[in-house]
Formats: C-alpha cells, structure tokens, sequence
C-alpha cells in the first residue's frame, strides 16, 4: 500500500496564493479613485463588450481583474443580492459593506475548501451622500478585504501605479483631471493608452437615482486630448 | 435573506429575470398564496372586494405625440364610496425610456409596478443592454397573465404602458386586458373606470403628429372630462393644489411635467370653457 505524500498545510496555502497570483498578473491593471464628485474607475480594456467595471445598484458599482469568468460569476452574483435586498426592504437599506463582505467570506470559502482558488480581485465602490461617505472595498482572492479612502489599484503590476498615484492623486481634482491623471497612472512614462484601450464608468453625485455612468470613447478623446 | 451570495448552479440559474431569482430565492412575499386567503371550499367564488372595500385607482390616459408619447392619470383612489386617497400616483416610470400606469385595484397594482420596475433595471444589469420595448411589454403580460388568479377574485389590475421605442424612434402604446393580453394601440388610449369619457374626449380632439405640448393639453381636457362623469375620476383640486400626474416620454427619456404647468394648462381650459359660453 502507498501512502499519500504529506503536504504540510502552509505549503498548499502558498501554493494556491501563487497559482491565483500568477492568474491575476497575466490580466491588465486598474483604478479606482475618489474625485471632486463622487469615485471614478478607470480600466485597461481593450474589449467593448466584455466589461471590467459594471452597475450593482444605485450607488454601487463593481469593478474586477483576472479570469473574466470567475469575476462576472461575482459580479452577477452581486447584483443578485442588491436587487433582492432592496426589493424586500428599501433601496436605502442596499450598501456595499454588507456586499463585500460576502464577497470576502466567499472568495475566503473558495480558497481555503475548493481545488482551485479564483483568480480574481475585485472592487466594490459605493457613492457616499458626501464626498466623506464615498467608500473603495479591495477585495483579494483569498478574501482579504481593504478598505480605501483615497485611491486602490487592482491587478498584478500594482506597485508603480499606486507610486504614480500617490504624487498626483487630489480629492479636489475635477472630472477630466482625475481621469488625466488615471490614465497616465496606468499607463507610466513609457507608454500611453489610446480611448479605445480604455474602460471608465464613474459614480457621480449629480441627483439621479442611479449615480452610475459610462464615459464613452467620444468623450475620452475629448478629455485626454487624442484624436 | 439569504446570507449568502446568491449563486447557482447552471440548472438552476435565473438568468437576468428577476422573477425566477425571487422564486429560487425561495421568496414568496411577492405573491399571493389563494389557498391560504379563504378556505378551499369558499375561495374559488369569494369575491375578495366583497369582504371589504378595497382601494382603486381609476382614470389612466396615454396619447402618442411627435417624437413620444405622453402619459397622463388622476390622484384618486377610492374605497367602496369614499374617497381613500386624493394624491395617488398612478403613473410611474418603468424605466428610463417608459412608463406605466396602473387602474383597479391599487394594492396589487403598486405590486406589480415595483416588481415590473425591479425587473427591467434587473434585466439590464445582467445583460448589459435594455430590452426592447416590445420586450419590456411582453414582460409586462406575463406579469398580468399571472396575476390572473387574483382578478378571478375580483382583484383586477390593469396597467398601460407606453414608451419611446429607440431602435424605431418613435412613441408606443400598449394596452392590457385581465388575462395578459397586450395589443398595441396606434395613437392613444384610456383605461379605468372614467376612461370609457377620457377616450372620447381625446378622439375628438386628437390629430396627427400632435406637440408635446398639445397632447398635453389634450389628456388634461380628457382628464377633466372623465372627472366630470365619473365619481371615482377626481379632478383638478384647486383649494388643494393637487394636479393630475403628467408625464413625457421622449428620446430625452421620461420626464414628469411640473405642477405649475399642469396647473396653468387646466386654467387655460378652464378660461376657454368660460370664454366659448360653454359650461367649465
């Protein structure tokens, strides 16, 4: 009779992050922001059709990188769950707390009990009533959750991008500047991304009931000066 | 709640209707349980408005313009012979680009228009991309379909819903019957209990390719006409300040017009009424 081999637990542990990590780096990087006017996203994308970054409900948005399909499967499950809620109680009592921590518990579940772990990290925004209230859960794919005040960046290539961010970021920054400085966050000194390589939604308080908006690729043009 | 994140498997999956993901959700709030309302040798011939007055809303009106289509209905609703409210909504917006209106009974009306509201929002979330809006009208039906139970039992919900077509650009009318059969009107309709006068004031003042602005004027005119025939139709009350709703359904999306110039549109008629020697 054969025994099987022993793996001591923290080996497995790194052996998944390694395997989700690898899976997350292959995907391009992106940025989530608070300005002037509510929280900006903004994703490298190539794809028109395959969203990054999506609506989950009237203040709340979803962005996430890696295995599109993995995240989709969330961002979907998302919406379920806000949808749900907000009919059974009232649109007020849907918040992006109680959401990112399921998401949190279930990409923790995933991890630790399935074969394989998902090879995502995802964003849940919400729209606070004052710019104080806006609020950037970063969840990792073994279901670690941060929440940011200020800026978060998803994807592999993350630390140079929060560098260039740090220098430039501002809350007072306008529409146009902050998706400026996103960009070029993103991109660094050595390249540049044109309109149709990009994904932007914003979350803005303007009035309307759902605060969520794409900015298409005729205004990107427009606000980053290329043609 | 369920505390988990709703997922499913494949089999089991709700795809973008919301009504499936409330069933598999095991929500059961959103209908009701007739076995449970009467007992079974009663239920089948209980008329449940019998039992006690229930609320109605009535008059509902929607008139096809140049580039839309306007919506209008009355703020009354009524229980048995008293009036239960003066400032029901009875006109809401489905989504960005259609609304609906509700007459008879107005518990399950309001029901349906939230579910109906949730739906579309819901639909276009998943999907990525709106339904049409023959798609939104069908959705419409089925929801009436299974609502027929209920109107057996007196509890009747007709709703009418019109939008701004934007693949065809152009404004459309849906009607409904009790058993969730939807036709499509070519200019305009009007349905509740005064609609039967709403209908005929507009025939006689409806045009081709009519404004906005003077389709407006047109469902108020039908709106004051059904209120004068009908009890259950309330009027413009000006001690009040209550104005029927109004409501504009254009490329720009639906817009609900402002009191003020609901308001001034019944004084202009009103004025023209004195003017012509004919009674307000």
């Amino acid at each position: 009779m054969t025994m099987p081999f022993y793996v001591a637990p923290e080996q497995v542990m790194k052996d998944r992050a390694e395997y989700a990590q690898k899976g997350i780096a292959r995907g391009r990087s992106l940025i989530a922001s608070t300005f002037s006017d509510g929280i900006l996203i903004v994703a490298e994308n190539p794809s028109r059709s395959l969203h990054k970054i999506s609506e989950i409900y009237d203040r709340i948005a979803f962005a996430g990188v890696g295995k599109y399909n993995e995240f989709d499967q969330l961002r979907v499950a998302g919406i379920r769950h806000a949808d749900t809620k907000g009919y059974a109680y009232s649109r007020e009592d849907v918040d992006a707390r109680s959401l990112a921590n399921l998401y949190a518990q279930y990409l923790g579940q995933v991890f630790t009990h399935e074969m394989k772990p998902m090879e995502v990290e995802i964003l849940v925004a919400e729209l606070g009533i004052e710019s104080s209230g806006d609020q950037l859960y970063h969840i990792a794919y073994e279901g670690t959750i941060m929440d940011e005040e200020r800026f978060t960046v998803l994807g592999g290539d993350a630390e140079p991008i929060i560098e260039r961010m740090e220098s430039s970021w501002s809350r007072d920054h306008r529409l146009e500047e902050a998706i400026s400085e996103m960009v070029a966050a993103l991109a660094g000194p050595r390249k540049t991304i044109a309109p149709n390589e990009l994904e932007v939604a914003a979350l803005a308080r303007n009035g309307t009931r759902r605060a969520f908006r794409r900015i298409g690729e005729a205004e990107l043009q427009r606000i980053l000066g290329t043609s | 709640m369920a505390p988990n994140l709703p997922l499913f498997s494949p089999p089991e999956d709700p795809g973008p209707s919301f009504i499936r993901l409330l069933e598999q959700m095991g929500y059961t709030g959103f209908k009701y349980d007739l076995q449970s309302l009467a007992p079974p040798s009663t239920h089948s011939s209980q008329d449940l408005s019998s039992i006690q007055p229930l609320r109605h809303g009535t008059t509902i009106v929607a008139v096809r313009c140049e580039g839309g289509v306007v919506m209008a209905g009355d703020r009354r609703a009524t229980e048995g012979y008293s009036i239960a409210n003066r400032t029901m909504e009875k006109v809401f917006p489905a989504d960005s680009h259609s609304g609906v209106a509700i007459a008879g009974t107005a518990g399950p009306a309001i029901e349906m228009v939230k579910l109906f509201q949730t739906q579309l929002e819901h639909y276009e979330k998943v999907e990525g991309a709106t339904l049409s809006l023959e798609g939104k009208a069908n959705q419409l039906a089925m929801m009436v379909r299974g609502h027929l139970p209920m109107a057996m039992q007196g509890l009747v919900v007709i709703p009418l819903f019109a939008g701004y077509d934007l693949r065809r650009n152009m404004g459309r009318i849906f009607t409904y019957d009790v058993t969730g059969g939807h036709y499509e009107e070519s200019d305009f309709h009007a349905t509740g209990s005064g609609g039967r006068d709403a209908r005929t004031a507009i025939k006689l003042g409806y045009r081709d390719h009519m404004s906005a602005d003077e389709a407006i004027s047109l469902v108020i005119e039908a709106l004051y006409q059904a209120a004068d025939e009908d009890s259950a139709t309330g009027g413009p009350d000006m001690v009040r300040g209550i104005y029927p709703t109004v409501a504009v359904i254009t490329e720009r999306g639906f817009e609900r017009v402002a009191d003020d110039r609901v308001a001034q549109s019944f004084q202009e008629l009103i004025a023209a009424k004195h003017q012509g020697g004919q009674l307000p």
